[in-house]
């Protein structure tokens, strides 16, 4: 039988058989022990490209698709709207099909992209120099504690107990295993040690509201520890960068920018730091240099931190990461440019204001916190979150995250420049609804 | 494809913020349908962005053309050795843009995502089935990740098993260096094993090293000589005995399918790479996805999250009972689970079973033909991967590295170099079962003729390549004064 992704036929091989002096193509295998050879694949019988496609179609069709729906759920992947720019650059095979670029002279494509994402990353975090990219925003929140602690050549690491709770249990397989304690602590009781290596902080918080940074900085700073933030890139298109706070290392996850929600991957992670942390950066970095006829190029570089160069002693064990996704925010970027970006931001936090009001004023929901917060905001609900997102299932919306596990009834509302004024006020009117049940 | 166009060099040398125009835009916002409330306070709000400001067509062609620069897959032959360059079918790009699987939140409520998870959980029982293994999970994003993983659940089982002066991973000295790094972050330290003089395991060597302080052995299959480890069901057994665990990575398993289950050999874990075996597309260095697959022993180690069926052909997340937690923030890269769906799926047993086979005669054939002119440093058939030595080429002051850059005037994309490190000069060259003998012969022939070169016109090969957008780079410049980001001119040298 013939494959459509194997180009030679049955003669083919025979005439290459014949060239390696071979009587057939199970002579090659001969090294695999004779009982373990041939094993039967028990797979479902292989299907053409159209019966393919419509069980494909039939597959996504069982989800349901937010799009067409009113959804307020955020909490680590947002629904932003992606320009046609953005899929028409990723999809040009010459991106999709090529490998990491270890030959720069056939690669300057993806390296000057990537040469424009670190551009565009550190820009954007107020920060002198970042990589490119890492595998997703949990990843790279644990790597740049690892990397703090081999800076400070410090064993403990505080994190504020505000961070993402799923960030916060990335950072144990990363950290644990190399011997280093994680402290999570709330901001009133926090007490920074000089064994501490840095202080992990989320701006805005995983609950929405912003936190006190001038004074996270100043108990850092008092301590020798490092400064490390992970952001929301969408809110820095009008807050401010973190780098102008003092920060040392910044994480993010990318997906907002530019990249499909897609069941929660490919995404990519931010990753910046001050210049002079560099050289324990993880990932991948490109820069800029000439070739032998003195034209501006770029090429992977700084590579001796790399596994491939470093083996055990690298800086991280990073490979492949997310070099496509790291593209289509690039284009993203670059497509809302510096109005578009201050504009997005402008109009997801008006939209999350409106709503909080709106919902706030229901009986029995109140906002958690007093803060100022971007687009995201927890409410206490009057019952069970569980139950009322249950309730806004059946009208056709997806409601928030029920984070009663760490506040009591409380429900994380995600507000976007996609959710229109009437599905807000749909919302609020299902709440109400409920609450009248 | 590959144009060496001066006036289009000169456009590549400028970047965004160089054309940027105040004013400029290349996409549009929504009306502000809501009033307006009160700005945070001024001390919250960044001064300004600098970022680019161009029109639509500007931004579409600045993207298109740095994209003529790069050779893809789809631009001709990539017989990069141990990346498994092979074709990247056209339905997978559209079934991932499906509205059904794109917009789909990870965290939203399982019920609603019920499509999603039954590919996961088909896709994890064919995984299992063709790595004869009992259970799988989705969750690693890349190779390393899963190495990560796989290591993870080994110290679980060791802590769990009152074993804690386990602290030491033995690791064949051809690997990739991946399998030390992770070994590493995990707070092992890592001892080498030497390679014999057939390409295979040092039998000694790893006898003499298996003791009760060892956390397992990890070990490529075939290995990254293109070799399959004859001592494999041994070497298990070994270091089982030993109180060990065996992994394997899987970075080579496009030799193996339905030929062997890597599993039924005596592994503890597989990962898997999507990105190479199952043929999700390379994107420049990622995304990747390193599903891990453990044998009966590990299951309830597997991290979070695992898809399983319940009543009503319904699915749901599941959490095992011993589970080494969350390795990243979401449920795997799911786009790179599609594609990997649909291979399968199209292909089924044989055709899977015709990939290793047709990727092997490939490998083969280059060996057949190429070895009377570069050294082949093991005499022996390879699996899906060649590895040569260009030493007889240093005789002439010609590197592997002058070799792999004159094949790009020859239009193709060179093979991995000076990988793996215990051959000198080494050049790897994996085909994969995507190309054909004449797309080969072509290869073949550049091959021969760059030896001849080599041997007639040193010089030649040594300042290639000559018709790529670029000349050879100068690496050392670039680590030397590292220049990482664009600057505005007067900023030019704070960094």
């Amino acid at each position: 039988m013939a494959f459509p992704y194997i180009t030679n036929t049955e003669e083919d091989r025979q005439v290459m058989l014949k060239a390696i002096g071979v009587s057939s193509s199970a002579d090659l295998f001969n090294d695999i022990p004779h009982e373990f050879r041939n094993p039967t694949l028990n797979l479902p019988p292989p299907v053409s490209e159209l019966e393919l496609k419509r069980e494909l179609e039939m597959l996504a069709g069982k989800n349901i698709d937010p799009q067409g729906w009113a959804s307020f759920l955020g909490a680590g992947s947002y629904r932003h709207y992606v320009p046609s720019v953005v899929g028409h650059i990723t999809g040009r095979s010459e991106f999709y099909t090529a490998y990491t670029p270890y030959q720069p002279e056939i690669s300057q494509g993806t390296l000057q992209t990537i040469y424009e994402f670190q551009s565009m990353v550190s820009e954007l975090m107020g920060m002198e120099v970042a990589n490119a990219g890492m595998y997703d925003g949990a990843s790279a929140l644990a790597e740049a504690a690892l990397m703090a602690c081999r800076i400070t050549g410090r064993m403990s690491v505080t994190v504020l107990d505000t961070v993402s709770p799923t960030y916060i249990e990335v950072l144990k397989p990363y950290l644990l295993p190399q011997g280093v304690a994680i402290d999570i602590s709330s901001s009133k009781n926090l007490s920074l040690k000089q064994t501490t290596a840095c202080l992990i902080v989320q701006q805005p918080n995983f609950y929405g509201f912003m936190e006190d940074m001038k004074a996270h900085a100043a108990e850092a700073d008092a301590v020798g520890a490092l400064k490390v933030v992970t952001v929301d890139p969408i809110s820095l298109g009008m807050l401010k960068p973190p780098g102008e706070y003092g920060a040392d290392v910044v994480t993010a996850e990318g997906q907002s920018l530019g990249v499909a929600q897609s069941f929660g991957g490919p995404y990519v992670g931010l990753f910046a730091c001050k210049s002079k942390h560099l050289r324990q950066m993880p990932g991948r970095i490109v820069g800029q240099t000439v070739d032998s006829q003195g034209r501006t190029g770029y090429v992977l570089t700084l590579q001796t931190r790399e596994q491939h160069i470093r083996r055990e002693r690298a800086t991280s064990n990073i490979c492949t990461t997310e070099s496509l996704v790291a593209l289509a925010t690039t284009v993203y970027m670059a497509a809302l440019g510096k109005r578009g970006m201050q504009e997005i931001a402008t109009l997801c936090y008006h939209k999350a204001q409106y709503a909080a009001k709106q919902i706030s004023q229901l009986k029995g929901f109140r906002l958690t916190s007093s803060s100022p917060f971007f687009r995201e905001f927890t409410v206490t609900c009057p019952s069970a979150p569980a139950e009322i997102n249950k309730y806004l299932l059946s009208k056709s919306i997806i409601g928030g995250l029920d984070v009663s596990a760490k506040i009591p009834n409380g429900m994380l509302f995600c507000v976007t420049e996609v959710n229109t004024r009437v599905e807000i006020d749909k919302l609020v009117k299902e709440l109400a609804g409920f609450a009248d049940k | 494809m590959l144009i060496n166009n001066p006036k289009l060099l000169e456009k590549q040398r400028t970047l965004l913020m160089d054309v940027s125009v105040a004013g400029r835009r290349a996409s549009t916002t929504p009306s502000m349908d809501v009033p307006l409330s009160d700005m945070p306070p001024a001390e919250l709000l960044r001064d300004d962005l600098h970022f680019p400001e161009v029109s639509e067509p500007q931004l579409i062609r600045y993207f298109t053309h740095l994209s003529t620069l790069n050779y893809g897959v789809d631009s001709g032959i990539y017989p990069l050795g141990s990346c498994t360059m092979k074709y990247n079918p056209k339905l997978h790009e559209d079934a991932v843009r499906l509205p059904g699987f794109a917009n789909v939140h990870p965290i939203q409520p399982d019920e609603t995502a019920q499509g999603a998870l039954q590919l996961m959980h088909n896709l994890q029982t064919y995984l299992a089935e063709i790595t004869g293994t009992s259970a799988v999970s989705l969750a690693p994003l890349a190779g390393a990740h899963g190495e990560f993983t796989g290591l993870q659940m080994f110290r679980a089982y060791h802590l769990e098993h009152g074993q804690i002066q386990r602290k030491r991973v033995l690791i064949p000295d051809s690997a990739h260096g991946t399998n030390p790094a992770t070994a590493a972050m995990l707070g092992f330290t890592v001892t080498s094993v030497a390679t014999d003089n057939d390409g295979n395991v040092d039998m000694d060597a790893l006898h003499k090293e298996l003791g009760t302080d060892v956390v397992g052995l990890m070990i490529t299959l075939p290995s990254t000589l293109g070799l399959f480890e004859r001592h494999i069901v041994e070497i298990c057994k070994a270091v089982h005995e030993a109180g060990g665990l065996v992994y394997g990575d899987g970075a080579n398993m496009n030799a193996l399918l339905g030929q062997v289950k890597p599993g039924a050999l005596g592994f503890d874990v597989v990962h898997l790479n999507l990105h190479k075996t199952f043929s999700t597309p390379h994107g420049g260095g990622g995304p990747g996805s390193g599903p891990v697959c453990v044998s009966e022993t590990l299951r309830d180690y597997l991290p979070d999250a695992v898809v399983v069926k319940i009543a009503n052909n319904t699915y749901k997340f599941h959490r095992p009972a011993k589970s080494i937690g969350k390795i990243a923030a979401f449920n795997g890269n799911f786009g790179m689970l599609v594609r990997a769906y649909a291979y399968i799926r199209i292909l089924g047993a044989e055709g899977l079973k015709s990939i290793s086979e047709n990727a092997v005669i490939n490998a083969n054939y280059v060996l057949a033909k190429l070895k009377g002119d570069y050294l082949l440093p093991y005499q022996r058939l390879c699996m899906h991967e060649v590895i040569f030595s260009a030493k007889r080429q240093k005789e002439h002051n010609v590197r592997a590295l002058d070799v792999a850059k004159r094949l790009i005037d020859y239009g193709f994309h060179p093979p991995t170099m000076y990988f793996p490190l215990i051959v000198e000069e080494a050049l790897m060259i994996e085909p994969t079962e995507s190309e054909g003998r004449e797309g080969l012969d072509a290869f073949i022939d550049a091959m021969l003729s760059i030896a001849r070169e080599v041997e007639e016109q040193p010089e030649l090969v040594r300042n290639a390549p000559y018709s790529a957008p670029m000349t050879r780079l100068d690496e050392a410049r670039a680590a030397r004064q590292p220049v990482l980001r664009w600057r505005a001119d007067a900023d030019k040298q704070k960094i």
